[in-house]
């Protein structure tokens, strides 16, 4: 709680804006019950698919891939959500997994994506399970492969968790990558290669939930006053 | 005299065992697996020949298993760990029909006649059920691997874990500590939850009597406890159970030493 209202303080102090300015607000997330004050509550699948939809209209697939989750959903035009698929049982496919290979290759998760992008021949990762994956990352280590083969591989797994989940709800272009991942160009194009297609990359694409949670504050607002 | 010797080279732990003619466990030695595969290997097999007082030119043969089987330099043979965990548990427990190992990286059901493999299923896609995920949720406690299967017999309210995820199933365990739950009706709810979880294995080879248990995991008594009570059967449990794998490759090295060559 009390980081949640340090975020919505920094986020007032850089629009200008004092808490009195609040109208509406809707939360989302791992802690979206965890703030008294909101109005309106939102699911992760519901917040993420609207954030992509506003950002790259033509969206018809949304991945998001953070820290514990990785989901997939169709969607209409403007963000209704069709179907999802999403790992929340179970840390497979789930971005924690990178932070945790890169401690362990003594380099930073901001390095990560670049460094992957050098791997020439990536190695394979054949666990599915983020824990015993990593025990096959100390493998690679102990054999002499390079960490930007190892890092690429390392994406290539979560890629391809995230494209079974994407089947699951039928590939559609366009494909919209949200979450914090998609700060890793090594994760774009293990994604891109593996789906034969350019997909969109939310700028800031850690946010891209949070903007979808104000969006639909928003329209929320506008359509009680009507 | 003849020895021979079987060497389990596990993901976590390697094992030697050497048995003499009359299949006898003459020397056992257990070492960290660490990184280097083929050292443990070497390692652990001079650790048991020194425990035996055994020379090394009196081991007929030997026989390389468990996931670095292919990296014991000296193995003559080698042979899977589902094979070797049959062989060993029909010789220690002659009435075994189903094996059920829980190691540090995998957890296998087995169905076993008279020593030989029918059907097995193994569990390699989630690290749920193997000693990793208990020394997580060890380490997440700040207890030692060895003491949380005794603490968990003292549950009387264990907690529902929300999650069998290794990864996940730290924050669950934080979660329940800052709610002031004892740390025995954690450590129950853990042991409940891998223990069903590993029966749903099992059923898929049969709930076949007897029942024996091996791998490093058989050394907790919670869970032998946990899955004796779900299954509403009696496991047998050695102290050699560790070592299963091991004295099934040992077996088989004196079996393949003592064919006549050509047969």
């Amino acid at each position: 709680m009390e980081l949640l209202d340090r975020a919505l303080d920094e986020a007032l102090q850089r629009a200008g804006a004092g808490r009195e300015a609040l109208r509406y607000v809707a939360t989302t997330g791992f802690g979206r019950s965890n703030y008294p004050e909101r109005d309106l509550q939102l699911t992760d699948v519901t917040a993420a698919a609207h954030g992509a939809a506003h950002l790259f209209p033509q969206t018809r697939c949304v991945v998001d891939i953070g820290a514990q989750s990785s989901r997939a959903m169709k969607i209409e035009p403007g963000g209704r959500v069709r179907e999802f698929k999403s790992n929340d049982k179970c840390a497979a496919g789930a971005g924690g997994f990178v932070e945790r290979a890169a401690r362990y290759l003594e380099t930073t998760l901001e390095a990560v994506g670049d460094l992957s992008l050098h791997g020439e021949a990536p190695v394979t990762i054949s666990s599915v399970c983020a824990v015993l994956a990593e025990s096959e990352i100390i493998n690679h280590v102990s054999q002499g492969e390079s960490t930007e083969n190892i890092l690429r591989g390392v994406h290539n797994s979560l890629a391809e968790r995230a494209v079974l989940l994407l089947k699951r709800v039928g590939i559609e272009p366009e494909v919209t990558l949200v979450g914090g991942m998609g700060r890793q160009a090594g994760m774009v194009r293990a994604l891109e290669e593996l789906l034969g297609l350019r997909i969109n990359v939310a700028p800031e694409p850690e946010m891209a939930n949070a903007l979808g949670a104000a969006l639909l504050a928003k329209r929320r607002l506008e359509k009680a006053a009507a | 005299m003849k020895y021979f010797a079987g060497v389990d080279v596990g993901s976590t732990q390697a094992k030697c065992i050497i048995v003499d003619e009359q299949r006898t466990i003459s020397a056992r030695a257990l070492v960290e697996t660490g990184a280097n595969v083929a050292r443990a290997a070497d390692r652990c097999f001079a650790a048991a020949l020194e425990a035996g007082g055994i020379a090394r030119e009196s081991i007929a043969c030997a026989v390389g298993t468990g996931y670095g089987r292919f990296k014991v330099s000296f193995g003559d043979l080698q042979i899977t760990e589902i094979t070797c965990h049959a062989k060993g548990a029909s010789l220690l427990f002659p009435q075994t029909r189903t094996v059920i190992d829980m190691g540090g990286q995998d957890a296998k059901a087995i169905s076993v006649r008279d020593g030989e493999v029918v059907d097995f299923v193994m569990n390699d896609k989630c690290a749920a059920g193997t000693g990793r995920f208990l020394s997580t949720a060890a380490e997440t406690l700040g207890l030692g691997l060895e003491e949380i299967g005794e603490i968990s017999l003292r549950a009387r309210n264990p907690v529902r874990l929300s999650t069998v995820c290794t990864v996940f199933v730290e924050s669950d365990i934080m979660a329940y500590v800052a709610q002031g739950k004892k740390i025995e009706d954690i450590l129950g709810g853990i042991h409940s939850a891998i223990a069903a979880r590993t029966i749903a294995l099992v059923r898929r080879v049969g709930l076949e009597p007897q029942f024996t248990f091996t791998g490093g995991v058989s050394l907790n008594v919670g869970m032998v406890k946990m899955m004796e009570e779900k299954l509403g059967q009696p496991l047998n449990v050695s102290a050699d159970s560790h070592y299963m794998g091991a004295i099934g490759a040992a077996l088989f090295a004196s079996e393949h030493a003592l064919v006549p060559a050509g047969n």
